[in-house]
């Protein structure tokens, strides 16, 4: 008897059955309204099809009713912790197009804005992705720093999380006079803080052990998946469009572009803990140099692009992101196409996520940085 | 042997870093006034939002009920999303020319995302942010506001 079972186990031809569990659309990892079919065997996962559309607000459809400035305050709403990102994107778009030069002091402006939201979004990013990988201290930690930096804009133009402060030919407000006062007292808590947040999960051995190693993407795959952003660069992709494509106060000041060469979580994880000190780097250059002048330019009041086909991008906390306007001449948009980055970097999910164990998912997902809606858009 | 001394170094090192990273939890658990937790309902007398907070659109009326709205309709052109109506009605003035004011300036609340483009476009700024921000309620019909108060009219001197 015991022969014959000795032979069975050891017999290549048993298998676990395949089975397919659903995870999402309601699933605290998938930060959102994701759904992953996911075909394991035990523990492994053999295949992850993402299922999006939870959330498919109809956004570029909507735009094309709507003029050009109010086309902004819908973007606030595709990625909504790189608002301010996605608003300067349509405004650069709009400006190019009209070919209007902002003045230098908008520029600054939002180049700081840029850098605000970054480190929003990643302070944000790491703790969620803390809670993901059971790590909840984090969650609060994070969410506590990233309040201060929430209560600058609120200050300056009086939301929180959908700014919608850029506007064609400028921002809407002028600075609130504290606001570099501000910015300057929460750099230097926030240098303070940030090693604690290494001290807390970076350096946490068993944190170490769920993501050295994990969901590795190659170069030449982030390339072929047009993977952008920190997911990309910890591949060893070079994609900074602050760099190679710069736009606002990006050509007057010095920073590096930080990059990966292993493209697994772990150095995903890292290169985000490093773009921060990036941001607030490129922050202090730029925050006692604000050139005095307007806050905006003078619009015509119905803004009408030219005949033709407009692109701007920008990058975003997450990634590349694109905006592409066809133009008819009217004060409506004929087609507006916007490339967000969390839908390329989402679909290479399948293919890295392949033979890991179903844990290990969750810590690639956790650290490609999801963002549904906009995914969905 | 050598994988067995490094097991036993990894537990170690594990514990070492659990207990840096308990160091800092306990700094925060055992000096509770760095913490930023607002109490938020109790401290309503207190709490003062930023002034350009966007809470809601308001109409500012002065003490003889006058406000400043043309009746233009700058405002309902620049919404995004339809949540500002304008009825205007015309009347006769003194001199016996016909006017057209504003009857009613209707503001859809559950509508707004509180953009700040009907504000911006106002040119005779008669419509502002308000500081209010705690709108839930019961009912769905009291989102549906009229700005201009009823018996008010507009300010002497604005340019129409």
């Amino acid at each position: 008897m015991a022969a014959i079972i000795e032979k069975i186990i050891t017999t290549d031809e048993i298998k676990t059955d395949e089975y397919l569990v659903n995870i999402g659309p309601q699933h605290p990892s998938t930060h959102g309204v994701l759904r992953l079919l996911t075909k394991l065997e035990g523990e492994i996962v053999h295949n992850v099809e993402p299922h999006i559309g939870y959330i498919h607000s109809g956004i570029e459809k909507m735009t094309e009713a709507l003029s050009y400035p109010q086309i902004v305050h819908l973007t606030d709403r595709m990625d909504y912790l790189s608002a301010h990102m996605n608003n300067e994107a349509v405004c650069l778009c709009v400006e190019n197009a009209l070919q209007v030069e902002v003045p230098e002091r908008v520029k600054y402006i939002r180049t700081i804005f840029d850098e605000l939201q970054r480190l929003a979004s990643h302070q944000l990013w790491w703790c969620a992705s803390g809670m993901d990988l059971g790590a909840l201290t984090a969650f609060f930690y994070g969410l506590r720093d990233r309040e201060d930096i929430l209560d600058i804009f609120e200050e300056t133009c009086g939301a929180r999380l959908t700014l919608n402060y850029s506007v064609p030919g400028g921002v809407m407000f002028d600075i609130h006079p504290n606001f570099q006062k501000n910015v300057k007292a929460f750099i230097t808590k926030f240098r303070k803080k940030l090693p604690e947040y290494d001290k807390l999960l970076t350096d946490n051995i068993i944190f170490q052990n769920r993501t050295k190693g994990i969901g590795i993407l190659s170069k030449e795959d982030a390339i072929a998946y047009g993977v952008t952003g920190p997911s990309g660069r910890a591949s060893g992709f070079s994609c900074d469009v602050r760099k190679h494509h710069p736009y606002s106060a990006y050509p007057y000041i010095k920073f590096d572009e930080k990059m990966g060469t292993e493209g697994d979580s772990f150095t995903r994880w890292k290169l985000r803990m490093d773009e921060m000190w990036e941001s607030m780097n490129i922050i202090e250059q730029l925050i006692d140099n604000i050139p005095e002048g307007d806050f905006a330019v003078k619009m015509k009041g119905v803004i009408k692009l030219p005949e033709g086909e407009f692109y701007q991008r920008v990058e975003t906390a997450r990634g590349e992101f694109g905006v592409y306007i066809v133009s008819d001449g009217k004060k409506n948009p004929y087609r507006v196409k916007f490339r967000s980055p969390g839908f390329s970097n989402l679909f290479t999910i399948n293919h890295i996520a392949k033979g890991w164990k179903i844990a290990d998912l969750v810590a690639i997902m956790a650290t490609f940085d999801l963002v549904i809606p906009d995914i969905d858009r | 042997m050598k994988s067995f001394f490094n097991y036993i170094a990894e537990i170690f090192s594990g514990i070492w870093t659990l207990l840096t990273g308990m160091k800092i939890t306990a700094k925060y658990f055992f000096t509770p006034w760095r913490n930023v937790t607002q109490q938020y309902p109790e401290n309503r007398d207190t709490l003062v939002m930023y002034e350009r907070f966007r809470g809601e659109v308001i109409m500012p009326h002065n003490e003889n009920n006058e406000h400043k709205c043309t009746g233009c309709g700058l405002c309902e052109n620049a919404c995004p999303n339809g949540s500002i109506e304008i009825i205007s009605k015309s009347i006769v003035n003194e001199e016996g020319k016909k006017k057209r004011i504003i009857d009613q300036h209707i503001y859809h609340l559950g509508m707004c995302t509180f953009c700040n483009l009907c504000v911006r476009a106002c040119p005779s700024d008669a419509i502002v942010m308000g500081q209010k921000f705690e709108h839930a309620h019961w009912d769905r019909s009291t989102f549906t506001k009229v700005l201009n108060q009823p018996g008010s009219k507009i300010m002497e001197g604005i340019k129409e």
